[in-house]
């Protein structure tokens, strides 16, 4: 006997509006609960009136799951998240977890958080004290550099950043001098201006550099020489020549198998022991150095990646033209290789921008380092939480516009269509 | 006369496996010639040879009064003068058919970019589809990235061309187009040598046929002696079995 008719197309004017109010219902009741505290059903014995709102859920989602409706949203939502009895029930859950974890979220980032003032005791609430960051914003951004000479630094980026802004707009030919400059030129040019000591600049010594101004410093000089490296060593240890492929397997593979928290470590302590005495290279180099050598490493072997999914008759149809090996790589071989592993590269950079941070063992301070001094500091102590969120939230920044750049360049660069 | 390929005593092994033994090989300019035989009895291998694609261990092969050897200034050369035609096409899919064209005579010939596309546009015109010349090869049917590769060796102006299996790759229907292309080519006075099963158009072209057969060259004859009158048994055979 059936205490109910199966849903179906015959009865779907009576079942679809039953359901969809059962089911809203029960996300009504959680609504109300998590963010009034009251309880909709109260009047029932508890224990029912805790798991009513799944099993009204339940029953409701039960009743929409009618096959090929005719009703194409409906039919989008049974596909999807409302498949069968345990899928309608994660859907339920999922739903009730998110619902119910708004609210004391909400609480802590907004409603609770405390933003004015300028020091620990004015935040009196229960919430996040972004005082903390508000207070700190300058040292986070930029480490121990003075305060009178941050122009510098703003300077440098906003000269990249209108650069990149205006390369946009320009012919194709223009911009690549504008790329060329940006690659070659700017660089060196940039730091001259935020380390001074000539043009009447005064020197800032590397070890007062810091927060995210250090952060964007080091990802993009490593970026850089990273990048052509790493396509050297590809190149290499596909080599016919046995020298220099040994000795691109051998740099791989040592850099490869090292933490990157030791080769900072040893650039920083140990190398400057083996240098002859009076020589002295900054540390800041040194580090810089070692992640770019690092990070080289992998790229290597995810441009390696791209190099051996390329059909051999592409190296055959470019030496049937009289390409040499040079002209080969650069106009055949990687122009194609490389655009199939943009995802492969894209998660090295990322993976070299998180690991930043790291430098801190040689008592370098980029935005993470920053956060870890100050809440250490006597007078801010206990605001390692909303330290930590800034930072993830910076990088996520970050890495999440990296992540859309490079999605970006593979669709644009896409010929197969 | 002159020969403008000449092979001497040429032999190569795969490791311990010999794919050539004793190829002994003169091609006069202008000489049309098609090489055909069962697969793995090294026509292919053969033609590889000729611009060094593959290396061979014994003998000599001089192209053009270059012998081929372990200098590499040399070998690229004679690539830029040997044009090659691939059975899977090998048009570079990152460029558009007329960058596709353009760039060797760019890159290895030193042309001004214009110069190079104009001669790209003409090739293209020569194989009918300079109405495609913006296109990725992606969007090409098969025949057409045939005639456009074909079109890519025109452009370096090579002194002999060099088919492996052409039209093997293609469907039926776009076998016609791509051998129009390689006969009008073959009447304009190309030194070529063409690896194919094709004999139609062998009959219709080539001046001498070439029979191999386990690495070795069993007949070569005048096309018409070749087909009427073979004299070996194994040729016999095998034209039997294609014909």
């Amino acid at each position: 006997m059936n205490l109910i008719l199966k849903p179906s197309k015959d009865n779907i004017k009576t079942y679809v509006p039953i359901g969809l109010f059962l089911v809203s219902l029960s996300l009504l009741d959680v609504f109300i609960n998590a963010f009034f505290s009251f309880n909709l059903f109260d009047f029932l014995p508890s224990q029912i009136s805790y798991f009513l709102p799944l099993m009204l859920g339940f029953i409701g989602f039960y009743l929409i799951r009618i096959e090929f409706s005719g009703v194409r949203s409906l039919d989008i939502l049974n596909k999807n998240i409302n498949s069968n009895n345990f899928n309608a029930l994660l859907t339920l859950l999922t739903i009730f977890i998110i619902i119910k974890s708004i609210p004391p979220m909400l609480d802590w980032f907004i409603l609770e958080a405390n933003f004015a003032g300028n020091s620990k005791d004015d935040c009196t609430g229960d919430g996040a004290c972004w005082v903390f960051i508000k207070v700190w914003f300058n040292r986070f951004m930029y480490g121990l550099y003075p305060d009178a000479e941050q122009w510098r630094i703003n300077t440098a980026f906003l000269i990249l950043f209108v650069i990149v802004g205006v390369s946009f707009f320009v012919s194709e030919k223009l911009k690549k001098y504008f790329i060329l400059f940006l690659v070659f030129v700017f660089p060196f040019l940039g730091i001259k201006l935020i380390s001074g000591g000539s043009f009447g600049l005064e020197y800032v010594e590397s070890a007062a550099w810091g927060g995210l101004s250090l952060t964007f410093i080091i990802s993009a000089f490593a970026i850089l020489f990273c990048f052509p490296i790493g396509v050297i060593l590809a190149l290499g240890r596909r080599s016919s020549l046995p020298a220099i492929k040994y000795i691109s397997i051998g740099f791989i593979e040592l850099w490869r198998g090292v933490p990157l928290i030791t080769v900072l470590f040893m650039s920083a302590v140990m190398f400057p022991m083996f240098l002859p005495d009076g020589t002295f290279i900054d540390k800041l180099i040194r580090v810089l150095i070692a992640i770019t050598l690092f990070e080289a490493a992998y790229m290597a072997e995810v441009v390696r990646g791209g190099l051996q999914a390329l059909p051999k008759g592409q190296y055959e149809a470019a030496k049937s033209l009289g390409m040499g090996y040079w002209r080969m790589n650069a106009l055949i071989i990687l122009p194609q290789a490389l655009k199939l592993v943009i995802p492969g590269i894209a998660n090295t950079l990322l993976a070299l921008v998180k690991d930043t941070p790291l430098i801190f063992v040689v008592g370098l301070m980029e935005l993470a380092g920053m956060i870890g001094l100050a809440k250490t500091n006597p007078k801010w102590l206990g605001m390692a939480m909303e330290g930590y969120v800034f930072a993830g939230l910076v990088f996520w920044v970050i890495c999440y516009a990296m992540s859309r750049y490079s999605q970006n360049l593979e669709k644009k660069l896409s010929t197969e269509r | 006369m002159s020969k403008i390929i000449e092979l001497k005593n040429v032999n190569k092994w795969f490791d311990k496996f010999q794919v050539l033994k004793d190829i002994d090989l003169e091609v006069a300019p202008q000489e049309k010639i098609v090489i055909c035989g069962p697969s793995g009895s090294g026509k292919s291998t053969l033609i590889r040879c000729i611009n060094r694609l593959e290396e061979h261990q014994e003998g000599n092969i001089i192209v053009d009064g270059t012998e081929l050897s372990e200098s590499t200034k040399n070998i690229e050369k004679i690539r830029a003068e040997v044009g090659m035609v691939f059975q899977q096409f090998n048009l570079f899919p990152h460029l558009s058919i007329l960058d596709n064209c353009s760039l060797a005579p760019i890159w290895v010939k030193k042309l001004p970019k214009k110069q190079a596309e104009e001669i790209a546009m003409d090739n293209l015109k020569r194989v009918q589809i300079d109405d495609q010349a913006l296109k990725f090869p992606g969007q090409l049917s098969g025949g057409q990235q045939q005639r456009a590769a074909i079109a890519r060796a025109l452009c370096m102006e090579p002194k002999i061309m060099l088919f492996d299996e052409p039209t093997s790759a293609l469907d039926p229907e776009m076998i016609k187009e791509v051998l129009d292309v390689m006969v009008d080519l073959a009447k304009g006075g190309m030194t070529m040598l063409v690896v194919t099963h094709e004999m139609g158009f062998a009959k219709e072209v080539a001046d001498y046929m070439i029979f191999m057969d386990e690495g070795k060259i069993v007949e070569r004859a005048k096309t018409k002696e070749f087909f009427e009158n073979p004299k070996s048994e194994r040729t016999k055979l095998f034209l039997s079995q294609i014909l």
